[in-house]
């Protein structure tokens, strides 16, 4: 790489570990918000999650969600529109807990929300204690902007996997792209590869 | 709609400044010379990736702001505790080298098929894709009526003011002046609420289109707004920038 750009000295950061902020991120303090629409708002009385598994559905509602045992995080997200925010607190229930009362033996997992946003992933990346549905924010419920009542957390992923207004996730034998996946974006994303687009 | 996904890999590319153009105090428009550039559409965005000389790298997203096969153009935003663009707005000159990639994102586009009406909603520099779209639109021939609703703070603040104040046929141009209006200003000069958007916005029975780019809460408070109205959310396409000092 010999490009300089001519006359560039940059901003670093130096509170920052550069080793926590993956390549072409940087760290912001604030909490960005970016959808491809408007907010959904669906009461928590009919709002519910669920597994599907081929013609088999296992469903919560928001009540027996809640009931489940939860467990507060804090982790480091990286979104890859280049903002990455360090040590985000967060509570929820653990895809592992959910999946604990599914038999099921797909490879792949496709999200659903509201609004139609969908996103998939590996289902060995929502497991082992890698993935939450959030309903939490540092102590607070989750904002409907940042994705509440409730949203997926994949913090090892880049943060449009950590889809918005979940509503469930459907098992699947084959990786399905899900909403920017068909638009271009790489289908798994891994921030410490840069993989932000098909091919990178 | 049309989906104008992204296909293959996107390659870093040296583009060169063929000129610039201050829009503002604050925006300025590059116009960029890109020998493999392999076409976009009104809409999408790219991707700028700075290098120091030790190294150190910056990359940062903006928006396209030239119609398909016009010479490719971003307008940039100067913000003050920004690091890219600063560089951008303030050190880049007309012959210097600049890494992009891109064209990026298949969303919010707009092509001549998708029809309309349309209505464009711009919050500051948000009006950046938008007028891709109605450059687009003119290019093109379209005839799909189009209202622009603009909300800028002062008259000083207006991107590509003089541009905006001969539209096309067919495209009413509203803005709004939030903070400090000219005298004898005939616009708004209110922020953009559900009440202004009643006056504005196209009827949802008219099955229009909108596309919605601004800050966060800006945004936030459009889109509901025309949800409100009887827009379908998935006939209303949004952008949204935070003030992150990123852009």
């Amino acid at each position: 790489m010999s490009f300089i750009s001519r006359g560039f000295h940059g901003r670093r950061d130096d509170e920052v570990d550069p080793k926590r902020v993956p390549p072409g991120q940087y760290v912001t303090h604030d909490f960005p918000v970016l959808s491809a629409g408007p907010t959904p708002h669906t009461p928590l009385e009919e709002w519910t999650f669920s597994i599907v598994n081929g013609d088999e559905r296992k469903t919560w509602t928001w009540d027996e969600l809640r009931a489940l045992p939860n467990e507060e995080v804090t982790v480091d997200i990286h979104c890859v529109t280049r903002w990455s925010k360090l040590d985000t607190t967060w509570q929820g229930v653990s895809v592992d807990t959910l999946l604990d009362q599914v038999e099921h033996d797909s490879p792949f997992v496709l999200a659903f929300c509201d609004g139609g946003y969908t996103t998939n992933l590996p289902l060995e990346d929502v497991s082992g204690g890698k993935a939450w549905v959030a309903f939490g924010y540092d102590g607070e419920p989750l904002d409907p902007e940042h994705g509440g009542p409730a949203r997926l957390l994949v913090p090892h992923l880049y943060f449009w996997k950590s889809a918005k207004w979940v509503r469930g996730l459907e098992l699947r034998d084959e990786d399905e792209p899900g909403f920017w996946e068909t638009y271009g974006y790489h289908s798994y994303g891994d921030p410490w590869r840069e993989q932000r687009y098909a091919g990178d | 709609m049309a989906r104008a996904a992204v296909r293959g890999r996107l390659t870093w590319q040296i583009a060169k400044v063929a000129d610039v153009v201050d829009e503002t105090a604050r925006v300025r428009t590059l116009v960029l010379d890109v020998p493999d550039w392999p076409g976009h559409a009104a809409g999408q965005h790219l991707d700028v990736r700075l290098t120091a000389e030790d190294g150190y790298r910056a990359e940062r997203s903006y928006s396209i702001a030239s119609a398909p096969g016009e010479p490719l153009a971003i307008t940039v935003e100067r913000l003050d505790d920004g690091e890219v663009s600063p560089y951008l707005t303030e050190e880049l000159r007309g012959g210097d080298a600049l890494e992009l990639r891109g064209p990026v994102g298949g969303y919010f586009v707009w092509d001549a098929v998708d029809g309309g009406p349309l209505l464009l909603v711009a919050g500051g520099s948000g009006i950046v894709p938008l007028r891709a779209i109605l450059r687009h639109r003119r290019r093109t021939g379209s005839e799909v009526a189009v209202r622009l609703l603009y909300s800028s703070r002062s008259p000083g603040d207006v991107i590509y003011r003089s541009e905006l104040a001969e539209p096309a046929g067919g495209v009413d141009v509203v803005q709004t002046l939030t903070r400090e209006q000219p005298d004898g200003w005939t616009g708004y000069a209110r922020r953009v609420d559900a009440a202004l958007l009643g006056e504005v916005a196209w009827p949802a029975e008219q099955e229009p289109l909108a596309f919605v780019c601004g800050p966060t809460s800006f945004v936030e408070t459009v889109a509901s707004g025309l949800v409100a109205l009887g827009y379908p959310p998935t006939r209303v396409k949004t952008e949204r920038f935070g003030a992150t000092g990123g852009r």
